[in-house]
């Protein structure tokens, strides 16, 4: 299988879903939000429903397929913490993630999303090359 | 109606997710290591995502309002701040310890448990940080 092909139909799917989201509830699609209004809003029922989607979603077909790469093995809680409070203030604070800057909010040309697309890229970059 | 269209949106989402491999922290940090051993293969997830998203918005831009529900709820703002640039820095620096964003971070719950519960639980953690910080200044 072309390498390539796989994560080709992963984006279209993606855009597919985030496209005819749009146009049926005039809503972006941005997990980072989505989790926040599911934790901390008055109608988190449908913000819930979603994150619970998104997991079935997630977990299905890597259980019907072997990945590329396997899986990390468990790394370390204290790095792993540190990444989950890092991204779940950062997406608040900056008002987004991968979705909503990165393919929602790009798609529309947004200054905002483009900038913060190009900050988090780079210093995710910047992060790995000194991790690694 | 409503609740059907949210859960298969997240569902379609997640299952996109997958089958790109964003939701395995060793592709997403090879694609970030593009000083090392680089996997550009996911250019092609924001690529294809975007292609298919800019048609979205053009469909969006011919009609008054969608489908079903009274007017767009899509961000408005223009401006650059401190908390934008901030904040995505900060994010940056968290996705590329783990490899985890939000969405990929969440399947790992059942994709990865052991580390999706640390990651989840300080997510949602950082999250609630933020959202008392703010609700108490605005209080």
């Amino acid at each position: 299988m072309d390498a390539f092909l796989m994560p080709l139909i992963g984006g279209l799917l993606i855009g597919l879903t985030t496209a005819a989201y749009l146009l049926l509830t005039g809503k972006v699609v941005g997990i980072s939000g989505i989790l926040a209004q599911a934790l901390f809003s008055k109608d988190r029922f449908l913000p819930f429903l979603f994150v619970i989607g998104l997991i079935i979603g997630g977990s299905a077909y890597g259980i019907l397929v072997e990945p590329s790469q396997p899986f990390p093995e468990m790394r370390s809680p204290l790095i792993l913490i540190i990444s989950g409070l890092l991204v779940g203030y950062g997406t608040r604070l900056g008002s987004g993630c991968t979705s909503g800057h990165g393919v929602c909010g790009i798609s529309r040309l947004s200054p905002r999303s483009l900038i913060a697309t190009a900050v988090f890229m780079s210093t995710a970059i910047i992060t790995v090359l000194l991790t690694k | 109606m409503y609740a059907i269209i949210t859960f298969f949106t997240g569902l379609l989402f997640g299952l996109g997710l997958a089958i790109s491999e964003m939701t395995n922290p060793s592709v997403v940090i090879g694609f970030l290591d593009i000083f090392g051993n680089w996997n550009p293969s996911l250019i092609f997830v924001m690529g294809g995502a975007v292609v298919i998203g800019m048609i979205g918005y053009i469909i969006r831009n011919r009609r008054t309002q969608p489908w079903l529900a009274d007017k767009w709820y899509v961000p408005t703002r223009r401006d650059i701040d401190k908390n934008l640039i901030l904040g995505a820095a900060l994010f940056g620096i968290g996705w590329g310890l783990s490899g985890y964003c939000p969405g990929p971070g969440l399947t790992a719950l059942t994709n990865n448990p052991m580390e999706g519960v640390y990651f989840v639980g300080a997510l949602i953690a950082g999250s609630a940080l933020f959202h008392f910080q703010n609700h108490r200044n605005n209080g």
